[in-house]
């Protein structure tokens, strides 16, 4: 066994009992989130036909697009697992790759929906242009910023892996981002069944 | 990953494995429907509807190891507080929403 894994190991009851109130704790605001998220979605519902003579869902979505991000996102929620698996193994090295890995695919995500909505703003489909498309930037605005978040939070895992190496405080840490980053692939389906597939219909 | 402690105890890859073939599958049939317009559109935004709620389930076993058994139940209690607050609020507005946009159109 490593240092590491004996770090890992080595943790008083108290500890363990302070991180799992933590992880409760990181959990009621992942609910609070929820309920954000779901008002959004119930905005976004009343606008939809609201289009005021603009464009719809219809001619702005891509299905292309709507499921090149459905993937990366999808793809990153399983790396991320695999960064969890390497994590109870006290792989470092394994660690590091499943993160970067999972960073460069919610990248993906990011970069992917910065380009749709560069488009839409291009073609003067911005959210000020109707109220179906202040509901959807606000909902899918909102989850992109939660996913931003989460990639600086995957970058600054990465940092203290590397310089703090797999600690218990750590290794709590990880598993908070991990419960967020699942969390937000959860949102994403829920966007991408109420929001874009409903649109191109 | 278990949420019941601060530090991961699964061993295994098998159940993101399993998760992702399941996701996947889930994802691409609506896609698919969506994309060559093979059934009616009601027909299609039922099935929609029904694979996103399966898909959540998947993420949430798979994912988020949360199951009936969850330990501690707290996390399954808060998760469900919230699955009835959403019911309500989200159900409540667009009830509201769309009974005034009925009468309204009157």
């Amino acid at each position: 066994m490593t240092a590491e894994a004996a770090a890992m190991t080595g943790i008083s009851p108290r500890d363990a009992e302070r991180y799992e109130e933590k992880e409760f704790g990181f959990w009621l605001y992942l609910m609070s989130d929820a309920i954000i998220f779901s008002l959004l979605f119930a905005t976004y519902l009343v606008m939809v036909g609201n289009t005021a003579g603009g464009p719809t869902g219809k001619e702005l979505f891509s299905i292309e697009r709507a499921s090149g991000e459905t993937l990366a996102l999808l793809l990153s929620s399983t790396t991320f697992g695999l960064a969890a698996v390497a994590l109870s193994a006290a792989d470092r090295s394994k660690v590091l790759i499943w993160l970067a890995v999972t960073f460069l695919l919610g990248a993906c995500f990011i970069f992917l929906e910065i380009g749709e909505f560069r488009g839409m703003i291009a073609q003067g489909a911005g959210p000020e242009r109707s109220g179906f498309l202040s509901g959807f930037f606000t909902l899918v605005g909102t989850h992109g910023l939660h996913v931003s978040v989460g990639l600086l939070w995957i970058l600054v895992m990465i940092g203290q892996v590397l310089f703090k190496g797999l600690t218990a405080p750590v290794a709590s840490r990880l598993m908070r981002l991990g419960l967020f980053w699942h969390f937000l692939d959860i949102i994403w389906v829920v966007i991408f069944s109420v929001v874009y597939l409903p649109g191109l219909l | 990953m278990d949420v019941s402690s601060g530090i991961p105890v699964e061993r295994t890859a098998r159940p993101y494995i399993i998760g992702i073939v399941a996701a996947l599958i889930l994802t691409a049939i609506p896609f698919g429907l969506v994309a060559t317009g093979a059934l009616p559109r009601e027909t299609t935004l039922v099935i929609i509807a029904a694979f996103a709620v399966v898909q959540i389930l998947v993420h949430l076993r798979f994912f988020l190891h949360i199951g009936l058994e969850a330990k501690p139940r707290e996390n399954l209690v808060a998760l469900a507080f919230a699955a009835v607050l959403i019911f309500l609020m989200v159900g409540g507005s667009l009830w509201i929403m769309f009974d005034l946009y009925h009468r309204m159109m009157v």
